[in-house]
């Protein structure tokens, strides 16, 4: 591992962003990144934050027309309510501010109680749990699905309006609506290894693949003798057309865990096109990369979101962050 | 009856448990969740055991309520806020009383875990830390060293349950057949009372 010691790795990286992207505010003593004109007068702030080791989420989706804000946690764990607290007073001109949260036991847990303290110091939060892993059963027996690829759809979307001068109930309902929108699901080639163990969180064997996997390194639903890149496409297309049901265009992200090459992302998003095609899906935009990572993770993610006219739209609109870059 | 210092050293022994047996806690983690639960917590107590001898608390409730916060402030992920809701919980319970008897412990300390049932919106089987905390508050009023046991049992008894809250839960049946990180920590806490009334009185002292 490229580290120096595992207690550091956070403060380490944190140091790293501050000195490759002058354009971002970081504050690695209190773990925090922030836009560098951030209040913008008038502009709702968005805050994000969850575990590291999903780079370059959160941190490198901070920057003009995405987050205000990110608050990153120690690896795979919730960063810690006093974060988020500093983070919303950093970022709120008095318009409020939108906590995007993945949905985990401790990212909500740690959220929740950061929001209640921000309003008992004059800041106005709203709040959206991504949700979209459509691998975890929504029911009684689990905590709920997974937030993973749509994190991305909603910070870019809703960055977008906060950044056009939108109130805060208008840039909560469009991010509410790319998250109901939105369904992903994750294979897994090879385990994931954490600096904290040192060695990989769970045993899987070459010639083995994870199906329905998160982002943290645990376990997926089902294991497979290892596919081909179509097959996986097969599966994972299908298990979310099956959930999602688009009626109309998609915004499509190929995303990779980490160790798993461009070359072959590029490679299972062409088989991911074919399947849409088979089930008449067109698509309207594509993203291809790592983007939402776990760590040295080989396989990937495919999420769709159905993007309405607006939707499109704020994609479209420029962004400047160290992970995403576009117009203007 | 159990002062101040009592309290700092549940802390204390607690720190020293979770530190001895953080390669455990992360390996039970590994099995079911994402490896990463001992070195929190020893991050957590450690900052506990910290600001304990910084600020120094004068009452046994404003030991637990300050080590709750601190918990809050330095773990993260879900047991920061339910660590710290127990113990912010149980000490806000006890009062400022100054020295305070094993029944009044028991009642605070059974607050405190509702507070977490609450928060968590686990109840018992549901392969959580509950299911080593609320035998312990049953078997409290009788002995810090009843309570003790009462948790290690209920955490060996997570091994055959299936997940329903937490990441556990995302492996349905797979969660079955391991112990819960949670539940094992939690044990380690409670036992840490023993260790803090020392040998021999069960805490009757």
């Amino acid at each position: 591992m490229l580290i120096n010691v595992p207690e550091t790795v956070v403060a380490d990286a944190l140091r790293g962003i501050a000195a490759a992207h002058p354009d971002l505010t970081v504050d690695v003593e209190n773990r925090l990144v922030v836009r560098r004109d951030a209040p913008v007068a008038g502009k709702v702030g968005l805050v994000s934050g969850g575990g590291s080791g999903h780079e370059p989420l959160h941190a490198g989706f901070v920057g003009p027309g995405m987050l205000s804000a990110a608050c990153p946690g120690e690896v795979f764990t919730s960063p810690v309510p006093d974060q988020m607290v500093r983070a919303a007073a950093a970022v709120d001109s008095g318009a409020g501010v939108l906590f995007v949260v993945k949905n985990y036991t401790g990212d909500v847990l740690n959220f929740d109680m950061a929001a209640e303290l921000a309003e008992d110091e004059g800041v106005r939060v709203a709040r959206v749990l991504v949700d979209d892993d459509v691998a975890v059963a929504d029911s009684t027996f689990t905590a709920g699905r997974r937030g993973t690829g749509a994190t991305l759809f909603v910070e870019k979307i809703a960055g977008a309006l906060a950044d056009e001068g939108a109130p805060l109930e208008q840039v909560e309902a469009v991010a509410r609506r790319v998250n109901e929108s939105s369904r992903s699901f994750g294979v897994a080639l090879g385990a994931v290894t954490t600096p904290a163990k040192g060695s990989p969180t769970f045993d899987l064997p070459p010639g083995e693949l994870e199906l329905g996997i998160g982002i943290h390194g645990e376990p997926g639903r089902e294991r497979r003798p290892m596919m081909t890149s179509g097959e996986i496409a097969d599966v994972a297309v299908h298990a979310v057309l099956d959930d999602l049901r688009p009626t109309g265009p998609v915004l499509a992200l190929v995303n990779g865990m980490g160790a798993t090459p461009l070359l072959e992302l590029y490679g299972f998003n062409a088989e991911v096109r074919r399947v849409l095609s088979e089930r008449g899906v067109p698509v309207a935009r594509t993203l291809v990369g790592n983007y939402v990572t776990s760590l040295d993770m080989a396989g990937c993610s495919v999420t769709l979101c159905q993007a309405d006219e607006e939707m499109l739209r704020l994609w479209d609109a420029p962004v400047r962050t160290p992970a995403l870059r576009w117009g203007r | 009856m159990l002062d101040t210092d009592f309290f700092r050293r549940w802390m204390t022994a607690t720190a020293s448990a979770v530190d001895r047996e953080a390669d455990r806690l992360t390996g039970l983690d590994s099995a079911i969740g994402d490896a990463d639960h001992g070195s929190n917590m020893r991050r957590g107590f450690g900052a506990v055991t910290d600001v304990l001898e910084k600020e120094s608390p004068g009452t046994p409730g404003a030991v637990l309520v300050l080590a709750g916060r601190q918990l809050i402030s330095t773990v993260g992920g879900a047991s920061g806020p339910l660590y710290g809701t127990l113990l912010r919980r149980t000490g806000k319970a006890l009062g400022d009383a100054a020295e305070v008897s094993l029944d009044e412990l028991a009642e605070a300390f059974g607050a405190g875990v509702a507070a977490v049932a609450q928060l968590g919106g686990a109840k018992a089987g549901d392969k959580t830390m509950l299911d080593a905390l609320l035998p312990a508050v049953e078997a409290l009023g009788e002995s810090v060293g009843a309570a003790g046991d009462a948790a290690l049992a209920g955490a060996l008894a997570t091994v055959p349950l299936r997940a329903r809250k937490g990441r556990a839960s995302y492996l349905g049946e797979r969660s079955i057949g391991h112990e819960d990180p949670g539940a094992a920590s939690a044990a380690l806490l409670v036992a840490a009372l023993a260790e803090a009334a020392g040998t021999g009185d069960g805490g009757r002292a």
